[in-house]
């Protein structure tokens, strides 16, 4: 569409006073910063011999959780694969074989080559099973390899846990906050307000 | 003539939804009320605030069932528009007072006035939901249910936000013992009965009860009696949440990701109308659609969990031919002028001895293109039906516990376990005055006088087969003998050519029912590999371009066949459309 000339406004430049046309205070303005940063202590890391203090809401490399009893916490609700905007999780059902829940994930694939690192896994998983973690370098020789399954996933639990680098961020109940029992006294009406 | 007045709430856009409204205050109300005129029919107030336009939310009615009126979900409060007794001129609006009715056990009369949108109705209809919510697991993650849930979505529609309820919910245990094809999770049930009254009313086997009393009840089987009659699986469909789940259907997908398409079971003469759940052309299940012109609401086990051998990893996906004495893939294009090349070479050595068998599993449109190709290679070309698969009799319920039928039927599995045979043989007495059948095309193979034979199969697995040894045997020895069929026969490793035939999830076409009624077969998946649609191989046979488009083989076929005039428009609507014949 092209542009009315009402809405065109036309800008004059600025003139240049003496002390611009010198050059000069420009100049020692420049030199002003480069010798405070000169003093000023050091931020650049050498990566990778030095590792990044990530925060802890960094999005990395995803990981599934284990419960308290060493078992994957996912109970394939499929959440995350209908959230996951770029189609990345595969997962399949299976009844599961613990009498505790119904249902478990047989596979787990996440394509991390696909993935966009978006969060929204996290964000839809009711029971926090799927969480990102702070390992921010992915590297690997094939597309195969990058696609990684169950154990994979639930591996990086593991470094990550064992590292202390990614505490679990658990908040969920067994099936998601609406399956509990609401805290004691009762729900009120200002503490759903609030939550 | 009877007419209800039911109060509707203006739309999202704050128009009212039609012109004729009468506004009224009644009782400190205003109401803003719908005239419908409802004839003499006999309708409850679910059924007559429909007609307006109004939903009222309900469990435990269903159409083909009772009315028990158990679930309390549809209450909606009620009044009356009376002329007055002294001034006929002057009419009476009146509502009952602090006080709401079940919809479903209501009559709608002359003058009855349906509320449901009021602060009484719509707190009726909440207090409702918490109460059915109060032991439900909310278990909806790992629920088959969710996502096309009564509960679900009446919750986020009708219900509140949170339960007041503090007391342990109740956790009686799973019954995956209850059917075969059914399981049952015992703490997500809402006590509507619809399963109990379906096995009692339709199925008449009667095999479910509710045990137990108050907020211990439970749907159960009696000791030693599955759920295992031909109609269990309804019960799945009708359970408005996820208590009673499909064991076929169970955790293979979730239901928010499947692509429904409107389709025809092809499994018996029956035609029942379905919907076709598919997703990255896998078929994932059945589920009946509701026709009164078919079969009503139901459909039977055997055409619902029928259907795996579409996904059948041994199905025929290329098209072969064959070279010195093995069958080998061959592309379409050669395939095809090779087979038009023998086709007309046998044609021009003796016309009568070439023959064309038609499966009832074809649609009419292909039935009709392969028929027009075979007649326009020499009318001397003869075409015959191919084998009707019949198991036993046709098998009505409902039945009584020892299984003898009881009148009147509400359901039929037709013996006879093919689609299309009418479809197939109006198309055949239309092209060959007379029906041929196949027995006679064993007797015709058994005097050596068949030259060439195409056999446009497509049925599906049966544990004694389509074709029996010996009637295999006969037809080896026909010298072109070309077979389109879906899975390996005792018949397609003797063929020259062997092409693949499509399945009814994969074609698009008009079954012809037993009762004549034309329904339409849309497709929900691609065929598998190399395979192309039926159609789609006869319209290349014919040398006419493009891709098959059922619709329009359908308006040539109702121009040309008298039988099929009605289908002439094209469109057979959501419930297909009655033959005369």
């Amino acid at each position: 569409m092209p542009v009315p000339p009402s809405d065109i406004r036309w800008v004059e430049e600025p003139k240049l006073g003496l002390a611009e046309m010198l050059y000069l205070p420009s100049i020692a303005q420049g030199m002003i910063t480069t010798m405070k940063r000169i003093v000023q202590p050091k931020i650049t890391q050498e990566f990778p011999e030095q590792r990044p203090q990530l925060p802890a809401n960094y999005r990395g490399v995803h990981r599934l959780n284990r419960d308290e009893q060493g078992r994957v916490r996912c109970v394939a609700c499929y959440m995350c694969s209908t959230a996951c905007p770029a189609h990345c999780i595969d997962i399949v059902a299976a009844p599961s074989p613990w009498p505790d829940r119904e249902k478990y994930p047989e596979t787990f694939v996440i394509d991390e080559l696909r993935c966009i690192y978006c969060g929204m896994c996290e964000q839809a998983c009711p029971v926090d099973a799927i969480e990102l973690t702070t390992l921010c370098d992915l590297t690997g020789f094939s597309r195969e390899e990058m696609m990684f399954d169950k154990e994979k996933l639930l591996s990086v639990f593991d470094q990550t846990v064992q590292r202390g680098t990614d505490p679990v961020r658990t908040r969920g109940g067994r099936l998601g906050v609406a399956s509990e029992l609401p805290p004691e006294g009762g729900v009120t009406t200002s503490s759903t307000a609030q939550s | 003539m009877a007419t209800v007045f039911v109060n509707v709430l203006p739309d999202a856009n704050g128009k009212p939804p039609r012109s004729d409204l009468i506004k009224v205050e009644v009782g400190g109300q205003k109401l803003t009320l719908a005239p419908v005129d409802i004839g003499n029919e006999k309708l409850n107030l679910i059924q007559a605030a429909e007609r307006a336009g109004v939903f009222v939310p309900h469990y435990c009615w269903h159409p083909a069932l009772t009315v028990v009126a158990s679930c309390r979900m549809c209450l909606v409060q009620t009044g009356r528009r009376d002329p007055d007794k002294n001034d006929p001129a002057k009419i009476n609006w009146s509502l009952l007072p602090n006080k709401v009715v079940p919809a479903c056990q209501t009559p709608a009369t002359d003058g009855t006035i349906i509320v449901t949108n009021n602060p009484l109705a719509k707190n009726a209809q909440a207090d409702t939901l918490e109460g059915i919510l109060l032991n439900h697991p909310l278990d909806c993650p790992v629920c088959d249910k969710a996502g096309e849930c009564m509960l679900q979505d009446y919750s986020y529609r009708y219900g509140r936000a949170q339960s007041r309820m503090i007391d342990e919910k109740n956790t009686p245990p799973n019954k995956p013992h209850i059917g075969d094809n059914v399981t049952l999770f015992t703490d997500r049930c809402i006590m509507c009965s619809r399963c109990v009254r379906f096995t009692r009313e339709v199925a008449g086997t009667a095999e479910l009860q509710i045990i137990n009393r108050g907020h211990h009840s439970e749907i159960d089987i009696f000791p030693g009696e599955p759920l295992n009659n031909k109609l269990a699986t309804n019960v799945v469909d009708l359970c408005p949440v996820g208590a009673l789940c499909s064991k076929d259907f169970l955790y293979t997908h979730r239901v928010w990701n499947l692509k429904t398409v409107d389709s025809v079971c092809a499994d018996c003469s029956t035609g029942c109308s379905i919907h076709l759940d598919t997703n990255k052309s896998v078929v994932y299940r059945l589920r009946p659609r509701h026709n009164p012109q078919a079969q009503g609401y139901f459909m039977c086990d055997d055409g619902r969990l029928g259907y795996h051998y579409v996904n059948a990893p041994e199905r025929i996906v290329r098209p072969q031919m064959r070279t010195e004495q093995t069958l080998t893939p061959t592309p379409w294009n050669e395939v095809r002028q090779a087979l038009v090349q023998d086709l007309k070479a046998a044609v021009q050595r003796d016309a009568t001895g070439v023959l064309g068998v038609l499966s009832p599993f074809l649609t009419c449109e292909e039935a009709y293109l392969l028929a027009k190709f075979l007649k326009g290679l020499s009318g001397q070309v003869r075409l015959a039906l191919g084998p009707v698969p019949v198991v036993g009799q046709d098998d009505t319920y409902p039945k009584d516990r020892r299984g003898n039928p009881i009148q009147p039927v509400r359901f039929t599995i037709r013996a006879e376990k093919c689609p299309n045979r009418r479809g197939v043989e109006e198309v055949l007495r239309h092209f060959q005055g007379d029906l041929i059948p196949f027995d006679e095309v064993i007797r015709s193979a058994q005097s050596n006088s068949i030259q060439a034979l195409y056999l446009a199969g497509g049925y599906p697995p049966r544990e004694e087969g389509w074709i029996r040894t010996d009637q295999a045997e006969h037809l080896k020895n026909i010298p072109l003998l070309i077979v389109q069929d879906l899975l390996p026969s005792p018949i397609s490793s003797a063929a020259k050519y062997l092409l693949p035939a499509s399945s009814f999830a994969e074609k698009e076409g008009t079954f012809v029912n037993h009762a004549g009624l034309a329904q339409a077969l849309r497709w929900g998946v691609t065929p598998p590999g190399e395979c192309r649609v039926d159609g789609q191989i006869f319209l290349d046979l014919l040398e006419r371009r493009g891709l098959i488009h059922a619709p329009t083989v359908r308006q040539e076929l109702g121009q040309e066949i008298p039988y099929f005039a009605p289908l002439a428009q094209g469109d057979l609507g959501e419930y297909g459309i009655p033959l005369q014949g």
